[in-house]
């Protein structure tokens, strides 16, 4: 059978912790490893790109076996065409971008003429020719993470992971270099593992989600999946985000964003165009009857399931987009909750985080 | 905030308590050049036994650094990088000759490589007498001063980011390779601050050499030996031929102190 993406089996010990994952990622998917910190997922990392090496395990990707306890298989990083983004980015910070860029193919001793058409290329490719010449010390930190997926793409990477890519950002340019990565990762064509403790990064960046919570993956899944059946209350509020994508009015003050055929009504002076609204299943109120009163934002709903949580129900609901709903069972006894019912939802527009 | 109107009586307390060492350090290197009018100076400095020695002194010194820089770095590489037993109980051996008194290196240096000594007798089998012969003042300089460059050494790897280095490796470096591109670069001031401690610190051996190598002009006699036989016969000769290693070593200072500040800045 043939194998596109990456498939890896990894068993490892680290002192008392203990990590045990299968992870299977795509031809060109952006799967996301989800999970607290000291969950393991930047173990799995440095375990695949052979920084480290499993007690046990298999690591294969496009077919060619990175790593294999039981044939003594073991490459070394620079014969596994893995491209590793550290938190930090880890770049040559004392050379320039190009310098940066150019440290791969000089390593694997491309021929020059090849040599200057990857790096034109990559830096091309990732909107860095105005800036090559400039040292990475002076760039900012959207600019030098863009330096260091253009440094891995140029080192022929056919695999890209991502250790907490907007760890080291601050807040204002963190939801833009996002949107950015998603673009850039959607473009790319390659397989990519992305590790994150940020639901909402993970929602965004993701095409898939696997939650690791003490060296085990607890679920799979897409986003849609996991937050309507989260298969423990840990991924429920891991997991607990509504977000959808949406077309934002331009102006001042109370607007209308448009997500398929529902408008929200949302507070985002800076924003227009194209945006992700997002809110917590817990920011959702349930009611039998229309509210009275001030709500900008409620919807006529239809029960789709509901799911019983330790300290609380999961409502799934079709509000023209799915959403989904938590509350308590003791607002949940006067409500009829059957599939198929008719409710009404509604979210306060302040509740609701709007990012491009 | 009543700091800034005491400071100004603080600071001259400071100055005033600091003033005896200041006094204590330079005033004698002061009366050594003020012994000599410069054209006495100039004069004894050009004699055969400083120039002799001046040469010797050159001649091994460089010897014994570029020799420590090529067995140190390994070793430094090894205690910044690698976790292993023993790794304390080593660093601190190759510390030990900083502490102990360079006579007791000396001794020690005869009864390993001497005559009569663990390995000297096996040596002499093959016709190889060390003692007392040039191979031994480099010898003697090398077991004195290394350690100072493998602290720095050491030190300068240790603050190069493993995950520079790993980074590198995920590009398609080979360890090699990464090693000549990323981390010899980075650590590269403080090696230099290191050698040139080590090379200072050759410049004014005296006590091992004199021990192991004895005192034979144009064999054995460096700047410091050379000081100590020409105050018994030649005064004027001892003190052109401390000027001289007085200035060798201040502009050896000024170059490792450049490198240390290069090595901060990155």
């Amino acid at each position: 059978m043939v194998v596109q993406g990456l498939r890896a089996r990894l068993a490892a010990r680290l002192g008392s912790f203990s990590l045990d994952v299968e992870l299977e990622v795509g031809g060109n998917e952006t799967l996301v490893l989800l999970g607290p910190n000291g969950s393991g997922k930047s173990t799995c990392l440095d375990l695949i790109a052979g920084l480290r090496s499993p007690e046990r395990g298999r690591i294969v990707l496009h077919e060619t076996v990175l790593f294999d306890t039981d044939t003594g298989v073991n490459l070394p990083p620079e014969d596994r065409r893995v491209g590793l983004v550290f938190q930090d980015y880890a770049l040559f910070s004392h050379q320039s971008v190009r310098r940066n860029v150019e440290y791969g193919p000089r390593a694997r001793q491309l021929p020059r003429a090849e040599r200057e058409q990857v790096i034109a290329s990559c830096l091309a490719r990732l909107d860095l020719t105005a800036i090559a010449d400039q040292p990475v010390l002076e760039l900012s930190g959207g600019q030098r993470q863009r330096v260091a997926l253009a440094r891995a793409l140029a080192s022929e990477a056919r695999l890209l992971l991502l250790d907490e890519p907007f760890a080291s950002l601050d807040a204002t340019t963190r939801a833009t270099v996002r949107a950015e990565l998603r673009r850039f990762l959607r473009d790319a064509a390659l397989p990519a593992l992305v590790v994150t403790h940020d639901p909402l990064d993970a929602f965004v960046v993701g095409d898939r989600l696997a939650v690791i919570e003490g060296g085990r993956l607890v679920q799979v899944g897409t986003g849609e999946e996991l937050l309507a059946h989260p298969r423990t209350a840990f991924v429920a509020d891991l997991v607990g985000l509504n977000v959808y994508e949406a077309v934002l009015a331009p102006g001042v003050g109370l607007k209308e964003a448009r997500a398929g055929t529902v408008a929200f009504h949302v507070l985002a002076d800076a924003l227009s165009g194209a945006v992700h609204l997002a809110f917590a299943p817990s920011d959702v109120a349930l009611a039998s009857v229309p509210p009275v009163g001030s709500f900008q934002n409620a919807f006529a709903v239809r029960v789709q399931e509901s799911a019983s949580l330790p300290d609380r129900l999961r409502v799934t609901l079709d509000a023209g987009v799915p959403m989904v709903a938590d509350i308590t069972r003791e607002a949940a006894s006067g409500l009829q909750l059957a599939p198929g019912a008719s409710l009404w939802a509604m979210v306060k527009a302040t509740s609701i985080r709007v990012y491009p | 905030m009543t700091w800034p109107t005491f400071r100004g009586r603080r600071t001259s307390y400071l100055h005033a308590a600091a003033a005896p060492l200041v006094f204590f350090l330079v005033f004698p290197f002061v009366a050594i050049l003020l012994s000599l009018s410069p054209a006495h100076l100039f004069r004894h400095l050009f004699s055969e036994m400083a120039l002799t020695a001046l040469g010797l002194t050159l001649q091994t010194t460089l010897i014994a650094t570029a020799f420590t820089v090529l067995t140190g770095t390994p070793l430094a590489l090894l205690l910044a990088r690698h976790r292993f037993r023993g790794r304390e109980v080593l660093d601190t051996l190759v510390d030990l000759p900083i502490t102990v008194p360079p006579v007791v290196g000396g001794v020690a240096l005869l009864f390993a490589f001497g005559r009569r000594g663990l390995l000297g007798r096996s040596l002499e089998v093959f016709g190889l007498q060390l003692p007392f012969s040039t191979a031994a003042v480099i010898m003697a300089q090398v077991f004195i001063a290394s350690p100072f460059f493998v602290k720095a050494a050491r030190a300068g790897f240790e603050g190069v980011p493993v995950r520079l280095e790993a980074a590198a490796r995920t590009l398609g470096a080979s360890p090699w390779h990464v090693f000549w591109t990323v981390t010899l670069p980075l650590a590269r001031p403080a090696l230099v601050a290191g050698t040139v401690l080590c090379w200072a610190r050759a410049l004014s051996e005296f006590g091992a050499t004199m021990m192991f190598a004895g005192n034979f002009p144009g064999r054995t006699q460096t700047l410091a030996l050379a000081v100590m036989s020409a105050m018994e016969s030649d005064l004027e000769t001892a003190l052109a031929v401390s000027t001289l290693a007085i200035f060798l070593g201040l502009g050896a200072l000024i170059l490792a102190k450049n490198w240390a500040r290069r090595a901060l800045r990155n």
